[in-house]
């Protein structure tokens, strides 16, 4: 394979698309597939073939296209419609009405002129919903291994790097250590051998960012791999996977399969030196696994627990080797920043946060689905003009980023800008993108509660605070939410809380407190509402034992206190 | 391995490079708890009681796994510091079914004397009370997990230093347990050598010598470092040719 080689594969399927009468897209995502887009795709086909057209019109299966509440969504390629809620029956009338008699299904059809579509910018899912997610020629078509020509043929290792690092961009995986940096510590690390590995674990609950990119855009991560093997001078990449992803899977062996068979992975890339080879390495679905040394230690087949760092993986990672590690939609920026160059880039954004961000939108929303925004866009944007704001007669009350481990944004700071440094002004983080809507109805405790289960459930056990402080956390949290806590309960939560935090061992203990330490900073009516009011007792109404006495006293304190064995 | 300079405490100390700040500390005298390091052992810097303050930055460093750097300012008995220690231990003391006074190692007991170091006399939050299993199928030992404190020292021993591997981790959070071999009893294990490393390294009284009685035992730890001083230095290979 050499340049020419590429620029003649992606002429030819260009060809082909040209011949084609029309084209439909269907979304074969996750989401869209779980409500029925397969069949949709053999209604869509069956109709065509009745008509004879089964030759003259496409129809693929792509990326996710975005707005996941209201599949399954079906794209007519020649004038850009797209369609909602399309069942089998609508599929067909599609190719009757519109195809044939040029009359849109009024009924179905999505305004793709609404801000959920017009204030968006996309570079890391650019492909997705365009492109057949399983067909290496359309990406070639879309310019893809262009960069990784360009980057083994025409540029130094340490000009890739330089590009990445003016570029500005940081890591997607949640703590945005830029990317350029980090490279380049790789880099000059000396080792014989070294190693590229994809964080694709996404273990954040209600982010789905990641599986989007990898079952829409596979090559794309494989591009950006490639790359960056060749700039820190690894020959081989693995892609740590949850096993809870079947399709990412499925797609990303194909895809592996596809650009070995044409050269663009394996030995003597484009004819040069550079070797890179990728491998898959499924995880079993422990959050803990996506922190960098639990997952590095995964994949060496030991038990997914953290280490202290330093060493920090660029230095010692997979087997004691040189490790670079970056998260899939950090990956996925790589080839657009190589083809279009760091000033387009660090255009994009704010000046310390650079480009795009892809969030998952849930909960309290009207638009649920995926978006990529810039960087710095005012969370009002993102909840009210692309998310439609929350659903009829229910006020927006507090926006969830960073999932487990990120806190909740009050109404008040709606005008936040979204970008690194502001979200950690307000407590909480960008985290990987999952951003989830609560409206009136929610109760923050009871979303204090929900995140500090999940870390409870997803410790890993190896450091004491964590293990057992998230235990506590929990109780107390469960024992004020059912209006059986004390003032004394809230003291020693905020305590714990500050203490696992300062104490624990990786970033899963050391953010486990933040959903209840940032809903006690902006919702702290809401717990103490909850407290039981000793000043409001009336004795002669049925007496409970249990809060009987001052509140403050040990003996107030449910039986809590007791004194140690020793 | 080059000298440096860094405070600790308020005194100005010198040390090599490749040293942790335990270490230093150690050799000076200045007294850092811990509960997972052991000497001859890798450690793991999950106790998290040796934590210790470093000027210019809010984040708190395990001694244990952190090496000096040149002009560190090191602090080790804030405020901070101490009420996180006396948490963690109040933490520990939380989660087992620690009975001290019906305990082979009352007395001796590491956690017992961190519990004294810390100044804990009781805890704030509610015993969990964990159903946890005691295996006595071993014809020398006794394991019984519900005193055990998750150090992984064992673990370490057995593969570190006995090379047996016979100890590992099962399940994760809160549900963590010592196992052996593949979660079978310990009188069963294959890879077992009864050398009883383990049972000298555990802090408590979760690994037991059969036969003891109340009060009776006392753990020891210094062989360690003899054993593995002796194997960095090959010191059973005779140098002048001798038998
Ligand atoms: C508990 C925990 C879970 C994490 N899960 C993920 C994850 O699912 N995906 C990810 O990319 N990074 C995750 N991270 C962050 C990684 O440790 C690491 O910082 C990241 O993969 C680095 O890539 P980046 O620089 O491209 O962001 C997690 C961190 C912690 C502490
Ligand atoms: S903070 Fe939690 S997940 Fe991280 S090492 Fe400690 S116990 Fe394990
Ligand atoms: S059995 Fe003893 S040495 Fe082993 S982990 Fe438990 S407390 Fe530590
Ligand atoms: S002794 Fe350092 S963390 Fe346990």
């Amino acid at each position: 394979m050499t340049t020419e080689d590429l620029h003649e594969l992606a002429e030819k399927e260009t060809d082909r698309q040209r011949q084609l009468r029309d084209r439909i897209l269907y979304c074969a995502a996750a989401g869209c597939v779980s409500c029925g887009s397969h069949a949709t795709r053999d209604a869509i086909k069956k109709a065509l073939k009745e008509r004879n057209l089964e030759k003259e019109v496409e129809v693929l299966g792509t990326g996710c296209m975005g707005l996941c509440g209201e599949g399954p969504l079906v794209k007519i390629s020649s004038d850009g419609s797209v369609y909602e809620r399309v069942d089998e029956e609508t599929g067909r009338r599609i190719v009757e009405e519109h195809l044939c008699e040029g009359r849109k299904v009024g009924a179905h059809l999505i305004d793709t002129s609404q801000p959920f579509f017009s204030s968006q910018q996309k570079i890391v899912l650019e492909h997705c919903g365009k492109i057949n997610a399983e067909s290496i020629d359309e990406y070639i078509a879309a310019g893809g291994y262009g960069a990784l020509a360009r980057v083994v043929t025409e540029m130094q290792p340490q000009d890739v790097i330089e590009e990445i690092r003016k570029s500005g961009l940081r890591g997607r995986g949640g703590a945005g250590y830029p990317t350029g940096l980090k490279w380049g510590i790789v880099r000059k690390a000396k080792s014989e051998q070294k190693y590229a590995v994809c964080n694709a674990d996404e273990g954040d609950p209600g982010a789905f960012m990641d599986r989007s990119v990898l079952e829409g855009d596979p090559h794309r991560i494989l591009e950006g791999m490639a790359i960056a093997g060749y700039a820190v001078g690894a020959n081989q990449g693995y892609i740590y996977i949850r096993a809870e992803y079947p399709l990412a899977i499925e797609r990303l062996k194909l895809a592996i399969k596809q650009a070995e068979r044409l050269g663009l992975l394996g030995n003597r890339i484009f004819e040069s030196d550079f070797n890179f080879r990728i491998d898959l390495r499924i995880g079993a679905g422990a959050f803990v696994c996506g922190e960098e040394t639990a997952l590095l230690r995964s994949i060496q087949g030991r038990r997914g627990r953290p280490r202290p760092r330093p060493p920090y993986p660029s230095e010692v990672g997979l087997w004691g080797m040189p490790t670079l590690i970056n998260n899939v939609e950090t990956y996925a920026n790589v080839a657009p920043i190589i083809n279009r160059g760091s000033a387009w880039f660090a255009g994009i954004g704010t000046p310390k946060s650079t480009g795009t961000k892809v969030f998952a939108l849930a909960g309290a929303i009207r638009n649920t689905g995926l978006i990529e925004v810039p960087m710095g866009i005012p969370l009002r944007n993102i909840i009210f003009d692309i998310g439609g704001g929350t659903p009829e007669g229910t006020e927006f009350k507090a926006a969830q980023t960073g999932g487990p481990s990120g806190g909740c944004i009050p109404a008040e700071h709606l005008d936040l800008p979204v970008d690194y440094e502001s979200l950690a002004t307000v407590g909480s983080i960008m985290g990987s993108g999952g951003l989830i809507v609560m409206d009136s109805t929610s109760n923050m405790v009871e979303v204090a509660k929900y995140f500090m289960d999940f870390c409870m459930d997803e410790s890993c056990g190896k450091c004491i605070p964590c293990r057992v402080g998230t235990v506590h956390i929990y109780g107390l949290l469960d024992t004020i939410s059912r209006g059986k806590g004390t003032t004394d309960d809230l003291a020693l939560l905020e305590e714990l809380c500050v203490m696992v935090k300062e104490t624990s061992l990786c970033g899963l203990g050391q953010s486990a407190s933040n959903p209840v330490l940032s809903t006690l900073k902006f919702f702290r009516h809401e717990y103490t509402d909850l407290l039981s009011k000793p000043e409001s007792f009336v004795p002669s109404v049925s007496p409970d034992p249990a809060s009987a006495g001052p509140a403050d006293g040990p003996a107030a304190n449910d039986g809590h206190d007791s004194t140690t064995h020793a | 391995m080059a000298i440096l300079t860094l405070t600790i405490d308020g005194e100005q100390l010198s040390a090599n490079d490749d040293e942790t700040l335990l270490e230093i500390a150690r050799q000076h005298d200045i007294a850092i708890p811990t509960l997972c390091h052991l000497e001859g052992l890798s450690d793991v810097g999950s106790c998290r009681l040796c934590l210790v303050e470093i000027e210019g930055s809010q984040k708190l460093f395990p001694a244990c796994t952190t090496r000096a750097q040149e002009g560190m300012v090191v602090r080790t008995k804030t405020e901070r510091l101490q009420r996180n220690r006396r948490m963690i231990i109040e933490l520990l003391a939380s989660e087992g079914n620690h009975q001290c006074a019906v305990c082979v190692v009352n007395n001796h007991c590491e956690l017992q004397n961190l519990a004294y170091e810390v100044g804990l006399t009781h805890t704030r939050y509610p015993y969990l009370y964990p159903k946890k299993r005691l295996d006595a199928s071993h014809p020398d030992f006794i394991i019984d997990r519900n005193r055990c404190v998750l150090c992984t020292r064992c673990v370490r021993v057995c593969h570190e230093v006995e090379g047996a591997h016979v100890w590992d981790i099962a399940q994760r959070g809160i549900h963590c347990e010592i196992i052996s071999d593949m979660d079978q009893p310990w009188g069963t294990s294959p890879s077992c050598t009864s050398c009883g490393k383990c049972v000298l390294v555990c802090p408590t009284g979760a690994l037991i010598a059969k036969g003891e009685n109340v009060a009776e035992m006392e753990k020891k730890t210094d062989f360690l470092k003899y054993i593995v001083t002796a194997r960095v230095k090959r010191e059973w290979i005779n140098t002048d040719g001798e038998e």
